[in-house]
Order: structure tokens, then C-alpha cells, then sequence
């Protein structure tokens, strides 16, 4: 069985996020990358998988749609123990545009398992998943929150309202994953971050593809007001306060 | 001149900032309080290859750069020093030594289990009379043709306990003083070897540091490292390197409390507002991170000089002798600036501090560090 991860590269979660040209483009300045928290247990399970299922997955892949400069995530990647990755060498553009390239880049590769994280933790458009499995004409699970493999059999479980459910499904398929899936993500260690320089990071060619959507402008939350502390005993101001200023009565 | 790391370097700071900050973070209080070995904790680092990151992959080390090691040094000293030494001495003090002086048998036989991690090592040179002063070697490891017969004691040893493997200075011919000594590869399981009591000691307290006493120890010639005689020497390379990972030991502790610092301060409101905004504090914050770049620098720059193969002793002392004195003086003001809750344990610079102290001590005290750089200096 050969797995594919599909990779969002991000900004790491504690980044401060600020906008330039008019609030049309995210400031990348002084930003560190990571791979997506989502997408890092995805791989975390399928190296976990390959570790003890004696054999039933032969390897695990890795791809990304992105420029040069998302190489050091796919590199890390391949350090906690993916065996190759692929880069799309093209700007992602939105969620079409990314389904699209990868599906064109894997169709004719033969994986069985492609792994999705429910969502990017930066745009959390949480469609590429669902798109890909429909470009590549093939099942697709979202929510899953364990992946077990016997044999050629997968077992996946959801949330549902409630509860959970298991489900079966054939091969190939598109496991779109959330939180459950794996644990903690792994470190890293020296051994593997010196095997990475020798695993191969094959880059693709972008497609004629476009993007359906643009993005017009962002705009960041607005910044939480200062706590008002009110005297226990004055009842009456805490309601004018209320009324007047937070508007709530 | 080139600041910029590599994307490997980078990487390998992440994975010891996410080790530390993922999973000593947890019971470093505890284990401190307790004074209990980091079992757990070792075992994950040997798993990820920081207990042998510099040595060649053919002896199972990892390969990695002095600077790489350096970065991983301070994330993991930031969070716990403890753990840090443990790492250090088995890296810098046993593996280095062994790669650096032993033969292909001591090396297949000794380094390979070290560099994994599988065993720690424990370097023993202090005596209870003989501390800066490494030329006075009392231990006596007398020739008797196919071993030497080892007798008498180290102190302050640290990994004596949980280390399987001793690098042992001991003087064979003490007529010709320090170039009488020679270093040995001792397993501790040998007969006649036995440990003192666990020392109580202020900070790093989840590292074990006991004394050694050595009664009738047959050392079999094979064990000894390198030429007769040379073990004086041998202790002083190893210092040489040893001491850039207490160097970027210190530098951890004062950056972690430099961290901390920022934090709380920006938290902490007092008269009206965050503290950060008092001058007071906000330049102990400026005059702190001065200090903890400087530091960092004067690491980079030694380890810098050992990747390149450049005489690096002066620069490593100068490193450790800074380092190991700022660590001091910033971990006092973060205490300071986090007021009552610094004196207590559950902000950890108070921690800090206690582990900041054996900084300017151990691996050659802060004078000893001044000997070295004003006589290299001075030297016509």
C-alpha cells in the first residue's frame, strides 16, 4: 500500500499576523514556516502504520503544491521519516487550484491512501480534501479521527453528533483527518534529519490551471477591549455600564 | 562573514526546543525537587541522537556540525540544565574523547553504545584535593604489565550513577608528574569500584553526581587511551571542547531566563500598567538581552572555529567564562523583575539561577577560564 500526505506549508501557529498592500496580501516578513498541524499527524499515522504493519505500506509520500521556499517544510517532512516528496512548483492559488495540481501531479501513481488534514491553519478553507478525492474520481471520508490498516482492509473512524462511526472503504480512497488521528507529532532526530539530504524531492511542473476565487481583502479581528472591573456593592453602574456601553441590555 | 544558519541547523534547534519545551517542561520541577535521573528523558534523547549528535555516523553518532550542537545546548539548557550536562558530558567530555583518542577496537567496542545513547559516560578527573588544579593526581593506576591496578577516589562525578562507562585520569608515574598520567576506559561494573553518596547539591539536581572510589580496580591494558603518559594532555582537549557546552549551557540559562522574563513582564501589571512599561524593568529587559546576544555570539564564533578545524581553546574559554558570568547576572534579574513569584519554584527562574551558579564552576571555574585566555594573550 503506498500513502500520500498531502503538506499545507504555514505560518507557525504564534505568528502575529499583519496585512500589507491595502489589506490585500498577508506579510510574510520574518515569518517561520512549519507544516500544517493537521497534515503533521496525518504523517505521523502513516509512519506509524508503516511501522507496525509489518510491511503492508511500502512507502509514504509527501506533496506539496508551493515554490522553492516550502522545500525546508517538505525537508522536514522527510526527516520524521517520509521516504520521498513531490513539489508543485507553482504559488497556491485557492483550494481548486491546489486539489487540481496535486491530483494531475499523483493520478497515475498509484496510491492507495491520500491523506488530507481537515483544514490549513492558515486559510482553513477545508475543501482541498474533498475536491482531490472527486478530481481523482475516487471515495472520500471526511472527519476521520483514527486510521487502522489490515491487510489491504482500512478501517476508519469519524465523529459524528453523538458518537462515532467506523467505516470501510475501498482502495484508493481520501481520508480527510482531524484531531485523533496521532498523538503528538514526532521530533525529528539527527539520524533522520541526516537521511533527509539523501531522500528524493521531486519537483513537478505546474499544469494550465485557475484559480476560482481571489481573495479581496483581509481584515484582522478586532482587538479585545480592556477588562472593566465593577465595585460588587454598585449595581447600579454594572447596569448602566452594560446597557450603555457593552449594549448587551 | 555569513550569519545564517542552515536549514539543517534550524532544524535541529527546533527539534531540541520542541523536546524541551513538549516534554521537560513537565516534571522539570519535580525532578529537580526530587533530585530524580531523567531515565525517560535520556532515553528519548538517545533516540533522537542528541547524546551523540558530533560523531561520525560510522560510529552511530549523528554527524552534526559543533554549531548545530551548540543550538541544541541552549534550547535544551533553557528549559533544564539537568538534562543539559547530561548531554554534554556524554557529547563533549566522553564520546569526543573516545573518537579523538581511542583506537578502532575502543572505538566499536566503547563509542558506538555511547554515541546512541544506550550507555552514558562519565568523565572522572576531580579529586577531592585536586579540582582546577588537574596536574596533582593522587589516583594512582600502577602498571603491572597486562592491567593496571587503579586505587584510590574521584570526586564530584557527574552520570557516576546512571553512566555505565568512566574516562578515568589516573597518575602511573608519578615521578614525572603530569606527564605521568594516563586516561583509561573503565566499566563500572568493575570489581573494586564503588560510588559515594548522592550529593545534595543546589542545582542540576536531577543530574547524579557522586564520588568514585577505586579499591585494587584491574584496568586491562587495552582500556588505556592513547600513548603512556598522554593522559594529561587527553584531559585538556577534552576540556578544550567540553567546556563550549557548558559555554552554551550558561547561554541557555540565561536566555530562558531572558524569555521568561519578557513574558512575565508583559503580564504582570503594576501602578496602572504592564511592568514592561516601567523603565526599571524594561531596561534590565534591554540590558539583559545585550548580555544573552553577546554570549550566544561568542559560542557561535568557537564553535564556528572547531567546525573549521581552527584552534578554538581561547575562543571556548572565553565563551564559557562569559557566558557562564552573565547567566549569573541575568537569572538574578529575572528573579528580580518576577519579584516574590521569582523566589518561588513554580516560575522556574529561581531554578535558573541555582543551575547558573555551577556554570562558573564546573568544566574549569570562571578563574581557571581567566588563566587560560590572560595566558594565551600574554605568552610572548
Amino acid at each position: 500500500m503506498k500513502i500520500l500526505i498531502c503538506i499545507s506549508n504555514v505560518p507557525d501557529t504564534t505568528t502575529k499576523i499583519r496585512f500589507v498592500n491595502d489589506n490585500t496580501a498577508f506579510d510574510t516578513n520574518g515569518v517561520q514556516w512549519i507544516i500544517n498541524p493537521w497534515d503533521e499527524l496525518a504523517l505521523t499515522r502513516a509512519l506509524e502504520l508503516k511501522e507496525t504493519t509489518g510491511g503492508a505500506i511500502e512507502k509514504v509520500t509527501v506533496i506539496n503544491v508551493g515554490t522553492k521556499d516550502t522545500e525546508p517544510t517538505l525537508r522536514k517532512a522527510l526527516a520524521i521519516g517520509a521516504d520521498d516528496a513531490i513539489r508543485v512548483n507553482t504559488e497556491p492559488k485557492d483550494a481548486f487550484f491546489v486539489a487540481y495540481h496535486i491530483s494531475e501531479a499523483v493520478k497515475n501513481e498509484g496510491y492507495d491512501m491520500i491523506i488530507a488534514g481537515i483544514d490549513s491553519s492558515d486559510y482553513n478553507g477545508a475543501a482541498v480534501g474533498g475536491m482531490l478525492a472527486e478530481f481523482l474520481g475516487v471515495p472520500s471520508v471526511s472527519s476521520v479521527s483514527s486510521i487502522d490498516v489490515e491487510g489491504d482492509n482500512v478501517s476508519l473512524k469519524r465523529e459524528i453528533d453523538g458518537g462515532s462511526e467506523v467505516i470501510g472503504t475501498q482502495l484508493p480512497f481520501v481520508a480527510i483527518i482531524q484531531k485523533g488521528v496521532a498523538i503528538e507529532p514526532r521530533i525529528p532526530s539527527m539520524r533522520g534529519i541526516m537521511m533527509a539530504r539523501k531522500k528524493p524531492l521531486n519537483v513537478v511542473e505546474p499544469v494550465e490551471a485557475d484559480a476560482l476565487t481571489e481573495f479581496v481583502s483581509y481584515e484582522l479581528p478586532q482587538a479585545k477591549a480592556a477588562c472593566k472591573m465593577v465595585d460588587p456593592e454598585n449595581v447600579k453602574e454594572l447596569i448602566n455600564l452594560l446597557h450603555t456601553e457593552a449594549k448587551v441590555i | 562573514m555569513n550569519f545564517e544558519f542552515t536549514e539543517e541547523q534550524l532544524m535541529i534547534r527546533q527539534a531540541a526546543r520542541d523536546f524541551a519545551q513538549r516534554e521537560l517542561i513537565n516534571d522539570v520541577i519535580e525532578r529537580d525537587y526530587k533530585a530524580k535521573f531523567p531515565a525517560n528523558h535520556v532515553k528519548t534523547m538517545s533516540e533522537l541522537g542528541f547524546m551523540g549528535m558530533m560523531i561520525d555516523p560510522k560510529y552511530d553518532g549523528g554527524g552534526m556540525d559543533t554549531v548545530s550542537y551548540v543550538l541544541a545546548m541552549e534550547e535544551i539548557s533553557k528549559i533544564d540544565s539537568s538534562v543539559s550536562v547530561i548531554m554534554s558530558v556524554n557529547n563533549s567530555l566522553v564520546c569526543y574523547t573516545i573518537e579523538r583518542f581511542g583506537t578502532e577496537e575502543q572505538k566499536e567496542k566503547y563509542l558506538k553504545p555511547l554515541a546512541r545513547g544506550d550507555k552514558i559516560g562519565a568523565f572522572l578527573l576531580s579529586e577531592p584535593e585536586s579540582g582546577s588544579d588537574a596536574t596533582m593526581q593522587r589516583i594512582i593506576a600502577e602498571d603491572k604489565g597486562d592491567f593496571y591496578l587503579v586505587n584510590g577516589i574521584k570526586n564530584w562525578i557527574t552520570s557516576a550513577n546512571s553512566g555505565s562507562i568512566y574516562i578515568l585520569f589516573a597518575q602511573t608515574h608519578p615521578k614525572k608528574k603530569h606527564r605521568g598520567i594516563n586516561a583509561f576506559i573503565v566499566e563500572k561494573d568493575t570489581p573494586g569500584i564503588s560510588l559515594g553518596p548522592h550529593e545534595d547539591k543546589m542545582g542540576m539536581r536531577s543530574s547524579d553526581t557522586h564520588s568514585v572510589m577505586f579499591t585494587d580496580v584491574k584496568v586491562p591494558k587495552e582500556n588505556r587511551l592513547g600513548e603512556d603518559g598522554l593522559g594529561f594532555k587527553i584531559a585538556m582537549k577534552a576540556l578544550e571542547a567540553g567546556r563550549l557546552g557548558i559555554a552554551a549551557q550558561a547561554l541557555g540559562i540565561a536566555a530562558g531566563a531572558l524569555e521568561r522574563s519578557i513574558q512575565y513582564s508583559k503580564e504582570r501589571k503594576a501602578f496602572g500598567t504592564e511592568i514592561a512599561n516601567h523603565q526599571a524593568i524594561a531596561f534590565k529587559i534591554a540590558d539583559m538581552a545585550v548580555k544573552v546576544e553577546n554570549a550566544r555570539n561568542l559560542c557561535l564564533k568557537a564553535a564556528w572555529l572547531k567546525d573549521n578545524k581552527k584552534p578554538f581553546a581561547l575562543a571556548s574559554s572565553m565563551a564559557k567564562l562569559y557566558a557562564a558570568d552573565i547567566a549569573m547576572e541575568v537569572t538574578t534579574e529575572a528573579v528580580q523583575i518576577h519579584g516574590g513569584y521569582g523566589y518561588v519554584k513554580e516560575y522556574h527562574v529561581e531554578r535558573l539561577m541555582r543551575e547558573a551558579k555551577l556554570t562558573q564552576i564546573y568544566e574549569g571555574t570562571s578563574e581557571i577560564q581567566k588563566i587560560v585566555i590572560s595566558r594565551v594573550l600574554l605568552k610572548d
